[in-house]
């Protein structure tokens, strides 16, 4: 079952070819090819046996060996549930899509975009995740630049060259890398790294901070996080759920598989002040998110926060020398969890604006009023959506968060200690928002809105459901990565 | 007066600088190609002279040479006067100022 | 039977959550499915706390725990687990009781309500949630049904969504409680990373067993009072009870249920379940945690009945009563009477339904209207609520002998008199029996003596209200004159809801039976100790104590307030102090000019610094990128592009020199030869 993780990759570019050269079916191409990504993802989890750490259904070709470059594929617990993430992610954010003008090429841009994910999530050699990791950059670009909403050029070139500049920085870390130890394999250089002979002195530093500076754009950390808000608030509704679900995904993924396993004695020196940068994101995120008008901002920098959360876990992993094996296997599960419960939780809060503007025609805060009265059924799905990301039991968030917390409480109490302050202005920008869309009078121009349509419905119900699923039975999904966690865990103990 | 090399050469010189003025100063295409047969024989001229004053005069090397080069010389101004008849037929003249298709 | 009713202990939460799902997937018009499925779920669960009440009575000191492996992570479980033991036994009774009562009560009271079937919802949940935390064997699964609690609570208060007030007071209530909730997750994070284990009983390992509280240690203090902090966010104690005056925005059933059974009792509840973390290590049964507990609830107390002695809201009035006995059994658990308190707390539930109940009753009654300073003279009209509400009111009060709260607050401050570190407690504690005494006889004797005392009919319109419950009750409101004064006609509310009522009154008073010095039976069941009736001990010095306390309280509010017209009393001797009080010691005003004033501000700077500062960051970046550009794109123009400009036209010009020479003259050309050859004759002639 090798093949598969290639077909995944190819079946969408497939799809986006097909996708161009029809005229009136590109959704239903679009679609169709995330019905057999999905099938695909489906099949990877099944042949993937969770029992063993490493890697799996590895598929091996030489490339350009001049250059240390394979195409080298495999995927381990946090591979497949990112991939899982996308193959839900992207058939969630193509039905969400109203059809815009130009549907083929926007279907052929996020099929495009899609296969670059799973590239990313799957390649194991550094090349070939980069080839795959700026992939991505090009459709995301073209699709907040072509049909975006207002200030789109500004936002999309501040997105573009942002995270390619950090992504620059990057490569040149990794060229350093390579010149010195000449490879790219993401193993060996964790394996080089653990004990303790990458790279010495100042270039050591140079390579962790050029890696850093592109991972932190990409997730985004604070204060490198300013193109987020413009960027998605801008972007159509489908490609801000892509953005928040699956790309800023690429970022913790790459601090997983990169940063952690590579610098995990530079990042214990440097703790404190990636800690600071990871509780700043927790905390001032949603005070920002508090004061914004806009509900594609302010659920923006609400994603901020939580991919902060994701942040401070995997920092705390490595923040002491000491490191209990029983606090970074909480830590480091919280984060996966935090990772998947993030992208449907925040997909599915942009869905909802999606809706509330689809509706008005506008999407201020200030805009809507006493919905409740009218649609109590988009209200009511809305509001776990909301409650899922505030953290409340019982619905997916809290797991992670927990879990999160629990690990980064025992390795540095006072930092966690302020992070928690997140979870209280994350409810206040949450109760402020419902508050000021559920409650009160019926204002006049929301009197004729139409509740939750039936495919509408259809969309809702199965990720509120998941959201119950990972709430409730969690299990399931820690099954996925645990051991790959028990793994990587024993790498840094 | 005996006859001295340096005699020779004066005339030589003066016959070359005869020859010279006429093939710069005529406008006549056939007074140049005369001009120029005098100059020959300014040349023709000292290599006789530089024979019969040189270390070894008793084989006739000198006339030999300048025989051989009397001969060229009638044989290139045959091929002169036909250039400068077909140029005469092209250009209707044979006025060598008016000539200057050679421009670059 | 005993292990079966614990392995199956969480159907009894189970029971009322898988009824509210249901209801919530009705259709809005299944009225009498909605509340018949409510009920039954509340009835069943009842009888399985029943069930599982029973086993508990076997042998004192029962305990029995089921736990189970939530989820795997890495090499390790977290487990989660629930535990029968007398506590949870009594607390579920209680709840499931005085939750049957309070449902078949808002059958009556919401019955105009368009949006009936979301409120049984919202109340199965409520009462699930609840009876979560009860049972839970471990912080975590408690602290999970306790945020549900919060949600439950939220939604109901705000269950009047198109009243922007009620919106505001469910966004205060869930955003103070949570407050409260990140110190008791920070202290359930301590715990579980102190003691490995969140289980509270574990064969000896948990947390509160033995082993677990040696591995604890010196951080108890800390781990008790950052879970104590949710304790005061939950259960309404200083600084965070500003939230639950406010929750008398909810409809009335909702104030019962949250005052009585539900969401206050969860704070008093939770300090009682980890008891063991408070009093580690106690000396004389004193702990600095404990100490800051007892100060909290005197505060809370006193403040609280000061404040109710101002109120003219009838419902806000049982909202500051409430604070302050969540105050007094705070205390009580601070000074080490934990059985006290929690039996203090089962009686509390019990006619503080009954209070709240009736004065939904009453306000059903008076076409909403909930200013005591209006009503008057009910007595008659209302008999049912009026008896019951005086049944409450003597429980409240404290009157001795015949009342289960009487008995019960005996039992706190007996409990308080013996604290060794101040007596200051005890004798605030006593001072607050005449303060609550104070009250509740102003407000009876406003809302049911004398007679009405609203001048104007007109101005007793309904302010803002659900048009739904208008419609049922505007037909029962008539005028009528009695001498020159008009008064609206109260009537008596329907069976449905005066039946909750006069339950609610028996078990209030008959609870008392087993509260008694004579017969101690809950004391000791709480204790896991064994009992005996001792009638000899019936009298107690002590009782004749409160008796004059309750007495001189009733007595002096009788004497004020008896011929009280609309200006209270104390407005007019203490204006001052009457306004301080009214407004509620400007505890609100203060959190809004302070805390909440400078979060806004710190939102609104961040978000500046996000634009201006960070952003512009980035900006001031991509300028010196730009800046760069335009300098290269300068340096190109004007330098290279000029320099090559300026070589090919030189090159140009020479070669348009050097062209001249190629006249195309053949003489021209000989001269130059000429020249060149004389030129070499020269050099040559030169050089020698």
């Amino acid at each position: 079952m090798a093949w598969l993780i290639t077909t995944l990759i190819v079946v969408p570019i497939l799809g986006a070819l097909l996708a161009s050269a029809t005229r009136n079916y590109a959704r239903g191409v679009a679609l169709a090819s995330n019905i057999i990504t999905a099938i695909g993802a489906f099949l990877l989890w099944q042949s993937f046996d969770s029992t063993l750490p490493g890697l799996q259904l590895v598929e091996r070709h030489g490339w350009i060996p001049a250059i240390g470059a394979e195409y080298l594929v495999g995927i381990d617990g946090l591979s497949l549930l990112l991939v899982i993430l996308t193959s839900l992610v992207f058939p969630f954010a193509l039905l969400a899509q109203s059809r815009p003008a130009g549907d083929r090429g926007f279907c052929a841009l996020m099929l495009i975009m899609q296969a670059a994910l799973y590239g990313t999530f799957t390649a194991q050699n550094f090349i070939l995740w980069f080839l795959f990791y700026e992939m991505s950059l090009i459709p995301a670009f073209l699709l907040i630049k072509i049909w975006g909403g207002e200030k789109r050029d500004r936002a999309a070139t501040k997105f573009f060259l942002y995270t390619f500049l950090g992504s620059v920085a990057m490569l040149l870390s990794f060229l350093g890398i390579y010149f010195a130890k000449g490879t790219f394999d993401f193993a060996g250089l964790a394996n080089l790294a653990k004990n303790g002979d990458l790279l010495t002195g100042n270039v050591k530093w140079f390579a962790f901070a050029g890696i850093f500076l592109g991972l932190a754009v990409k997730v985004p950390l604070f204060p490198f996080h300013t193109w987020l808000p413009d960027a998605y608030e801008t972007a159509p509704t489908g490609v801000s759920m892509v953005l928040t679900g699956t790309l800023s995904k690429m970022g913790v993924y790459g601090f997983v598989r990169l940063l952690l396993p590579l610098f995990p004695n530079e990042i214990t020196t440097m703790a404190p002040w990636l800690l600071t940068l990871a509780v700043c994101s927790i905390v001032i995120a949603p005070l920002a998110a508090w004061a914004q008008s806009d509900l594609k901002r302010m659920v923006a920098y609400l994603s901020i926060n939580h991919l902060g959360y994701c942040m401070l876990g995997l920092f705390a992993v490595t923040a002491t020398a000491a490191r209990p094996l029983v606090e970074m296997q909480a830590a480091l599960s919280g984060v996966f969890m935090q990772i998947f419960n993030h992208g449907i939780t925040a997909a599915a809060l942009f869905y909802f604006v999606g809706l509330l503007e689809q509706r008005r025609g506008l999407r201020g805060i200030g805009d809507f009023g006493g919905l409740m009265q009218r649609t109590p059924l988009l209200c009511g799905w809305m509001s776990v959506a909301m409650f899922s990301s505030l953290g409340l039991p019982g619905l997916n968030g809290f797991v992670g968060e927990f879990l999160i917390f629990k690990g980064s409480f025992a390795m540095t109490a006072s930092f966690t200690a302020a992070a928690v302050l997140g979870l209280l202005f994350t409810a206040v920008v949450f109760m402020r928002a419902m508050q000021s869309l559920f409650s009160g009078p019926l204002v006049e121009t929301s009197i004729a809105f139409p509740d939750l349509r039936s495919n509408e419905k259809w969309v809702v119900i199965p990720v509120t459901l998941l959201m119950f699923a990972i709430g409730i039975v969690p299990q399931f999904l820690l099954n996925i990565f645990n051991s790959t966690v028990v793994q990587m865990t024993r790498l840094f103990a | 007066m005996t006859p001295t090399l340096q005699l020779f050469l004066i005339v030589s010189a003066a016959l070359f600088s005869i020859g010279l003025l006429a093939a710069l100063s005529r406008r006549h295409a056939i007074f140049i190609l005369i001009g120029i047969e005098l100059m020959l024989a300014a040349a023709n001229l000292n290599f006789v002279a530089f024979w019969r004053f040189g270390p070894q005069p008793q084989p006739p090397t000198g006339v030999l040479v300048a025989i051989f080069s009397i001969a060229i010389a009638a044989a290139e101004a045959a091929v002169g006067l036909a250039l400068v008849i077909a140029i005469y037929r092209h250009y209707r003249t044979t006025n060598v100022d008016k000539l200057d298709s050679l421009k670059g | 039977m005993s292990s079966w009713s614990v392995t199956n202990l969480w159907l009894i939460p189970a029971v009322p959550l898988v009824a509210s799902f249901f209801i919530l997937i009705l259709a809005n018009s299944r009225r009498r499915t909605a509340a018949a499925l409510a009920i039954l779920g509340q009835i069943a669960a009842l009888a399985l706390s029943i069930t599982a009440f029973l086993p508990t009575l076997a042998a004192p000191g029962f305990r029995s725990v089921h736990n189970f492996t939530w989820f795997t992570f890495g090499d390790q479980a977290l487990r989660l687990g629930w535990v029968l033991d007398p506590l949870a036994a009594a607390m579920m009774i209680m709840i499931t009781l005085v939750g049957l009562c309070i449902f078949v009560f808002s059958v009556g009271y919401m019955a105009g309500d368009k949006n009936l079937t979301r409120f049984f919802a919202y109340l199965s949940f409520f009462s699930g949630a609840m009876l979560g935390v009860v049972i839970a064997n471990s912080l975590l699964l408690l602290f999970f049904s306790w945020e549900l609690v919060g949600l439950a609570s939220y939604l109901l208060i705000g269950f009047w969504i198109d009243r922007p007030s009620a919106a505001a007071a469910a966004k205060k209530a869930f955003i103070t409680t949570r407050i409260g909730d990140l110190g008791f997750f920070l202290g359930m994070l301590w715990l579980y990373h102190s003691s490995g284990t969140l289980l509270f009983y574990d064969q000896g390992r948990g947390c509160l067993e033995n082993a677990g509280l040696l591995a604890i240690g010196a951080s108890a203090t800390f781990i008790a009072l950052l879970i104590f902090c949710g304790a005061i966010g939950k259960s309404g104690q200083f600084p965070l009870h500003v939230w639950l005056p406010d929750a008398m925005e909810g409809p009335t059933p909702v104030s019962a249920l949250i005052h009585a059974a539900t969401m206050v009792a969860a704070g008093v509840f939770l300090v009682a379940r980890v008891y063991p973390l408070f009093s580690l290590g106690a000396v004389n049964g004193v702990t600095p945690s404990l100490t800051v507990v007892v100060w909290v609830g005197v505060v809370t107390a006193l403040m609280a009945s000061l404040i109710a002695l101002a109120q003219v809201d009838i419902k806000r009035i049982l909202a500051y009563s409430t604070v302050s006995q969540l105050g007094l059994m705070m205390v009580s658990l601070g000074v080490g009477g934990v059985a006290a308190g929690i039996m203090h707390l089962i009686a509390h539930g019990f006619f503080k339904a009954l209070l709240f109940l009736g004065a939904g009753s009453v306000i059903h009654g008076l076409h909403h209207e909930q200013d005591i300073r209006k009503m008057g003279g009910l007595r008659w009209t209302m008999p049912v609520t009026f008896l019951t509400y005086a049944i409450g009111m003597m429980n409240l009060s404290g009157v001795p002998f015949f009342f289960s709260g009487g008995w019960t607050k005996e039992e706190v401050l007996h409990a308080t008199a013996h604290w060794p570190v101040s007596a200051l407690p005890h004798y605030l504690m006593l001072a607050g029996v005449i303060l609550t005494a104070l009250y509740m006889t102003r407000q009876i004797i406003y809302v049911f003596f004398g007679s009405a005392r609203s001048t104007d009919f007109e101005s007793v319109r309904p302010r803002e209200f659900h048009s739904g419950e208008a419609a049922t009750t505007t037909e029962n409101i008539s005028v009528g004159r009695t001498g020159q004064r008009p008064v609206f006609r109260a009537h008596e509310s329907p069976r449905v809801m005066t039946m909750p009522l006069v339950i609610l009154a028996l078990c209030s008073i008959l609870f008392a039976l087993v509260l008694t010095p004579a017969w101690p039976w809950l004391r000791a069941y709480l204790n896991g100790e064994s009992t005996h009736v001792v009638f000899g001990s019936l009298i107690q010095p002590v009782i004749l104590l409160s008796f004059v306390l309750v007495a001189a309280g009733i007595g002096f509010g009788w004497l004020t307030y008896r011929n009280a017209g609309e200006t209270d009393p104390l407005a007019r001797t203490q204006p001052g102090l009457f306004r301080f009080l009214e407004n509620k010691m400007w505890f609100d005003e203060i959190y809004e000019r302070t805390i909440i004033a400078f979060s806004r501000i710190l939102s609104r700077l961040t978000d500046w610094l996000d634009r201006y500062f960070w952003d512009g960051l980035v900006r001031l970046f991509a300028g010196l990128g730009q800046a760069f550009g335009v300098l290269s794109k300068g340096f190109d123009d004007h330098g290279i592009n000029a320099g090559v400009d300026e070589t090919t036209s030189g090159t140009r010009g020479f070669g348009r020199l050097i062209s001249a020479a190629h006249s195309g003259q053949i003489q021209t050309y000989l001269g130059a030869i000429a020249i060149g050859m004389l030129l070499l004759l020269v050099l040559y002639a030169w050089l020698g």
